[in-house]
């Protein structure tokens, strides 16, 4: 169940659309509810269209298109590495490798304590700061060589 | 700092994004000329086609004709929506503006309200900036609180109301239809054209899409006049431009420089090729531009006229520089699998063949290659061409058309020997990840 919290936020998000079109917050409603409880549930996303008023299967249709919306579990920590050519030019490949062996996992997997997921991503539109990683979907973080990055794991608990 | 300021310095501080310094800087001084002049929405139309801003997005198409399409005496609701999704791959431009100067682009779509006479806009930003989204929120706030936005504003007549749609990692809403479908709250698939978006816009209604950029232009053109503005460029390439500058350069970032402006300029400004090395190839505007060799491009100067009759685009300014570690064929491998991985499965020639295309230049980069590989490609980007309802098809396309038409014997080598020209080790060293280790 998403928290009173939640839906007042969502209800914020109802209020930049015209009354008929409550539909159009359902992109942000769903980033709320993923922040909330870490990804998607089927039954978060019944949650979602039972308040929009949509059917449950135009919520899991935005859900499943939109990349950054989790439906599976991820860790406590989800890292998105840029690998696109601008990126790649500048470390990104090499930067998700370093994680990779870093963290013992792979690409759309977790690791054993449950505390990172290590996703690839498409361009974060920051080429100019790469190589670039999203921690979480809300933080960027920019030029991450190899002594940043073990900074960046080491200061996640 | 450029002539429009879109990016400010440094030393500005990181208050500089603050509504009290923009207006310091002469900021919202456009909208209150219009307001107190009562200038009518003609004379602002017939400025911004004097001033030849051509939009920043991509595609280039003069802003003041866009803005003369939509109906004048509609009835009904009309919409302006800014498109801040900037998803193509080198473009990071609208993240600076929207960072260091969100309140000229709120500025620029007021006046683009009172010009067309929208009451409503929305300002869709790419889901990964998070960050510069939530500061987005934060500078409409002050606009409200200031009475910039709302009701009657300034004491006149003229409402407009203002939001922030966050997009969720899709690189297709930078599509304008798909754009409008994301904000209804659908799947961003682009819609078929026509009706174009100023006669069946958002929710249907009459809807005018314009690149951040190019609202952050506008408020120039109205204070200093369009004849200005185009003398800061070239003939039919007005303004100045932000360039986005990445890869293989010693200081990767945002340079504004008046169009027109020599290659080579840019390239000095971004600190040269990184380490001094040779500069190879240059894609030089988004990464659905076609590839340019080294020698073609450096004979280049940056505006829509002369990067076309070069035989690519200027399209968002964004530079992507290849030096001589670069292997070309592993350099459009990561270029195919983002299109197939973004590609929004509608139409069948560009869902199938993005991935088919991958797969080939895949196997070709593994030893895998076959001789007839290249025609190949070529025949399947023929066949995605101009047969799929938006231009994402097109744009998989011509990075692909464009690497083998320049850089053929390349590929023929990766064919024949099973392996890169440039040594593994010669292009490892190139990206300077593990030397700053």
């Amino acid at each position: 169940m998403l928290s009173q919290d939640a839906f007042r936020k969502i209800d914020r998000e109802i209020a930049k659309y015209p009354a008929e079109q409550k539909q159009s917050a359902v992109m942000a409603a769903l980033a709320i509810a993923q922040m909330e409880q870490g990804w998607l549930s089927t039954e978060t996303l019944e949650e979602v269209a039972c308040y929009l008023g949509m059917p449950p299967v135009a919520v899991y249709e935005v859900a499943s298109f939109y990349n950054m919306y989790d439906l599976a579990p991820v860790g406590k920590y989800k890292i998105t590495v840029c690998t696109n050519l601008p990126c790649a030019l500048s470390g990104g490949v090499h930067a998700a490798d370093y994680l990779k062996q870093k963290l013992g996992v792979g690409f759309n997997e977790t690791t054993a304590d449950g505390k990172f997921t290590l996703k690839e991503g498409e361009c974060m539109g920051a080429c100019g700061d790469a190589p670039v990683l999203l921690v979480n979907n809300v933080r960027m973080c920019s030029f991450m060589q190899p002594a940043r990055i073990d900074a960046l794991l080491g200061e996640c608990e | 700092m450029g002539a429009l300021g879109f990016i400010l310095n440094a030393e500005e501080g990181e208050r500089s994004w603050r509504l009290a310094e923009y207006v310091k800087r002469g900021g919202y001084g456009a909208l209150k000329k219009i307001i107190a002049e009562n200038i009518p929405a003609d004379q602002i139309v017939g400025e911004l086609k004097k001033s030849s801003l051509r939009g920043r997005g991509g595609a280039g198409f003069p802003t003041g004709l866009k803005w003369s399409f939509m109906p004048r005496q509609f009835p009904g609701a009309k919409y302006v929506v800014c498109n801040s999704d900037e998803g193509e791959p080198g473009t990071f431009k609208d993240r600076d503006i929207l960072r260091w100067n969100p309140h000229m682009v709120i500025e620029g779509m007021i006046i683009a309200g009172y010009a067309m006479g929208c009451a409503r806009g929305y300002n869709y930003i790419h889901g990964e900036i998070w960050e510069i989204y939530k500061r987005f929120e934060e500078a409409l706030e002050e606009a409200r609180a200031a009475k910039l936005l709302g009701n009657n504003i300034l004491g006149s007549d003229f409402s407009f109301e203002l939001q922030a749609h966050h997009g969720y990692g899709a690189y297709i809403c930078g599509e304008e239809t798909a754009l409008l479908e994301s904000i209804e709250g659908k799947k961003g698939q682009p819609r078929f054209k026509p009706p174009f978006p100023a006669s069946f816009g958002l929710y249907g209604k009459p809807t005018t899409i314009n690149n951040t950029e190019t609202f952050a232009s506008v408020p120039y053109i109205i204070n200093e006049g369009g004849d200005r503005f185009l003398e800061l460029g070239k003939p039919n390439n007005g303004g100045t431009k932000l360039f986005s500058v990445s890869g293989h350069v010693n200081r990767p970032g945002n340079f504004e420089v008046p169009m027109g402006t020599p290659f080579k300029d840019l390239i000095e400004m971004a600190g040269g090729v990184r380490g001094g090395r040779k500069l190879k190839a240059v894609i030089p505007g988004g990464s659905s531009a076609p590839v340019l060799p080294a020698e073609i491009i450096m004979e280049c100067t940056l505006d829509y006229d002369s990067i076309a009759k070069a035989g690519s685009m200027l399209g968002s300014g964004a530079v992507i520089v290849m030096d001589e570690t670069t292997c070309m064929v592993n350099a459009l491998l990561r270029l195919d699998y983002f299109y197939y991985e973004e590609s929004c499965g509608q139409c069948t020639p560009c869902r199938e063949g993005t991935g088919w295309l991958w797969r080939v230049v895949k196997r070709i980069e593994h030893g895998e290659g076959r001789p007839e590989d290249l025609d190949l490609l070529n025949s399947i980007t023929d066949n995605i061409m101009g047969r799929t309802i938006c231009a994402l098809g097109d744009a998989a396309s011509m990075p692909v058309k464009s690497f083998i038409k320049h850089f053929r014997p390349e590929f023929e080598y990766h064919i024949e020997h099973k392996r890169c020209l440039v040594p593994p080790d010669v292009q490892r060293a190139g990206s300077g990840f593990f030397k700053v280790a």
